[in-house]
């Protein structure tokens, strides 16, 4: 694999995806710390929102313990280098969210649609390259579709105003083959100017591997958080990925050991669990399940006395897609009746 | 009894303008007359043609030509939010009643197990706008359980979550995403009596396609009368199921702490999308029961002109 003397966007996510492994209660305190030390070690771009995005304070997926708009008024302003993003899905959040999120001076806005329904982004999309925010456009659970129609799913953000496209890898489910696949049919089929991103999750240790693929075949911007605090097992650990990366002669302008303190100091002491691939993160990266249900899952198994890996399964079986949360708790009944 | 049948006519023909038309043609005080739409080779406007209805690809304006000559008497707009304003205005301007299906909110919302009754009574709530809206398909599914939980206690939070198969979302619906959300919350508050609404709504692009699911949240003030709640809720259920048959209680209520939790499941009739789509059978099914009550009270009481002239 030669990437050498290619130039990566890193792009943090412990502040958002690292929410759902919080259960969405990152201190404002914390937020201060882990973003001003991770725009330190020079990391461009940190994602701050709820973890299922701008207006994801809910029953469903867990009320956070402030609201995005404390989130993003506390750690903008203390930004010397750094742009923070904000996600949104939308079916969640609306365009009233991302006017606030522009308001509160985000750089970057990422529209979020599972990979088949790319065109509920429209008006978001479309509002967000009005109001002149760098704009991404990010289809989750891109494992499910073929390389072909993913990228006419992509064509229709591009088309939308999107400048950049990510192929989202929301079960952590991708091998490399699927990922270089997916990477290329992008860059070969969307414009020379829209950029490609990557996003990983751990769940079947692949996260650097991948995210090293997608660079190979042509990604600009690869995720990431200190530590991998993310969904599932993890995102791809960003330090690591850093290391990896600039071995290989690539340019991500982050700093190796200032980013390593911030995983090893910061990030690892604000875990209420390893972030590692324990039976069930291994589920869903096996299964094809959505990383975000794994705190959800624990939770009812523990709840109905049921087993955690096998709601996941099922909601495997079920083929749910992001935000289906409120199903783990459904086939955890279920599963509990069928057991009397 | 009605003797004669309200002259209708659909505007939209989408999944649930289509859908809307097959219902309405089975209906003993709707007598679907028109169907309007956009493009010429939709299924929806060669399916009403073939089923005899005028049809027209010209849009409102032609439909407005034939107001009076077709005595057509209400309309239902399914077409989208972005639209309905001026259909509305021009529909109302020839005295025609609509029943909006899109989430555009300019009149009262309407859940039928919940208010239509309460809407009927107050004629005046009715002639002020003339225009009734059905809020949304998550809404007609969901709102009646908050409704039921609300009448027993306070609600401070309802939240809806609805999952609808990608199939039975048409282009309509996927442009109006925003505005599913917002109507629906604002109905969950209106409507429903929560103090604060949320609604998410979900695409699920499985092969085959899924059943419509919708889960509802309540947090209750004090803690839940589960008994109450409980034998409430069912009864709701059996009051929905009268319009829409395959409205399904699957799990719940469950409670946790001041948290009370629906799941629920909407299988269609398959009149035009097959039995997953139930996201257009609650709505077009809704509307129609909608309809037909307003339809009696225009072959039974006294129209405004009448009292005007009196």
């Amino acid at each position: 694999m030669n990437i050498s003397n290619k130039k990566i966007i890193l792009h943090d996510m412990c502040l958002r995806d690292g929410m759902h492994a919080k259960r969405h209660q990152i201190s404002l305190t914390e937020m201060t710390q882990v973003a001003t030390a991770l725009d330190d070690a020079g990391v461009p771009l940190i994602e701050v929102t709820h973890g299922d995005g701008l207006g994801g304070n809910s029953v469903n997926y867990g009320f956070a313990a402030h609201s995005d708009e404390e989130y993003l008024s506390t750690v903008i302003p203390l930004m010397k280098q750094a742009k923070i993003s904000a996600l949104l899905l939308p079916g969640i959040g609306t365009i009233d969210h991302l006017r606030m999120a522009h308001e509160l001076g985000v750089s970057t806005i990422r529209v979020a649609a599972q990979c088949t329904e790319a065109d509920v982004t429209e008006q978001h999309i479309a509002l967000s390259r009005t109001l002149g925010l760098d704009t991404v456009g990010f289809l989750m659970m891109a494992h499910m579709l073929e390389p072909k129609a993913l990228l006419e799913q992509a064509k229709l953000m591009e088309s939308y105003g999107a400048n950049c496209i990510y192929c989202t890898d929301s079960a952590g489910y991708m091998l490399q083959d699927d990922v270089f696949q997916r990477i290329t049919a992008l860059r070969q089929g969307l414009k020379p100017e829209t950029q490609i991103g990557f996003h990983g999750h751990h769940n079947l240790a692949l996260g650097v591997a991948n995210s090293l693929t997608a660079v190979e075949a042509g990604a600009d911007r690869i995720d990431g958080s200190a530590a991998g605090l993310g969904a599932g097992a993890g995102n791809t650990p960003l330090e690591v990925f850093n290391a990896v990366a600039t071995r290989m002669g690539a340019t991500t302008d982050v700093d190796i050991f200032k980013l390593m303190a911030v995983a090893e100091e910061i990030v690892v002491p604000m875990m209420e669990q390893p972030i590692r691939v324990d039976r069930d993160s291994l589920v869903l990266g096996y299964a094809g399940v959505y990383s975000s249900f794994l705190l959800h899952a624990k939770r009812a198994a523990k709840k109905y006395g049921v087993r955690s890996e096998e709601i996941l399964l099922k909601l495997g079986q079920m083929k749910t897609v992001g935000g289906q949360e409120d199903m783990i708790e459904d086939v955890a009944l279920n599963l509990a009746n069928n057991q009397k | 009894m009605v003797d004669k049948k309200i002259n209708i006519a659909l505007i939209g023909s989408g999944n649930i303008g289509t859908d809307l038309m097959i219902k309405a043609l089975r209906s003993s005080t709707l007598n679907p007359v028109w169907m309007v739409g956009i493009d010429e080779c939709s299924d929806g406007l060669k399916r009403a043609k073939s089923l005899g209805l005028k049809a027209t690809h010209l849009g409102i304006d032609e439909l407005l030509n034939h107001i009076e000559a077709d005595n057509i008497q209400i309309a239902f707009d399914a077409t989208s939010a972005y639209v309905h304003g001026e259909n509305n205005r021009k529909l109302q301007s020839k005295g025609v009643k609509v029943i909006d299906l899109t989430p555009a909110a300019i009149g009262p919302y309407c859940i039928p197990s919940v208010n239509l009754e309460s809407l009927m009574a107050q004629t005046e709530h009715v002639s002020e706008t003339n225009n009734l809206n059905m809020v949304t398909c998550g809404g007609q599914a969901t709102i009646p359980i908050i409704a039921a939980i609300s009448q027993i206690q306070d609600v401070d939070y309802g939240e809806i979550v609805a999952t609808i198969a990608s199939k039975s979302a048409g282009p309509g619906t996927r442009k109006n995403i925003d505005e599913f959300t917002r109507t629906t919350a604002d109905a969950i508050e209106k409507i429903g009596g929560a103090t604060q609404g949320k609604a998410i709504i979900v695409m699920n692009p499985a092969e085959p396609p899924l059943m419509m699911r919708d889960t509802v949240h309540c947090l209750t003030r004090d803690e839940p009368d589960q008994k109450a709640i409980t034998a409430s809720v069912l009864t709701m259920i059996e009051q929905v199921q009268q319009y829409v048959p395959g409205y399904q209680l699957k799990n719940g209520p469950v409670f946790d702490g001041k948290r009370v939790s629906v799941f629920l499941e909407v299988a269609g009739l398959g009149d035009y999308l097959p039995e997953y789509a139930g996201n257009l059978d609650i709505m077009t099914s809704a509307a129609l029961r909608t309809g037909e009550m307003l339809a009696q009270s225009l072959t039974t009481k006294p129209t405004e002109s009448d009292v005007t002239r009196t």
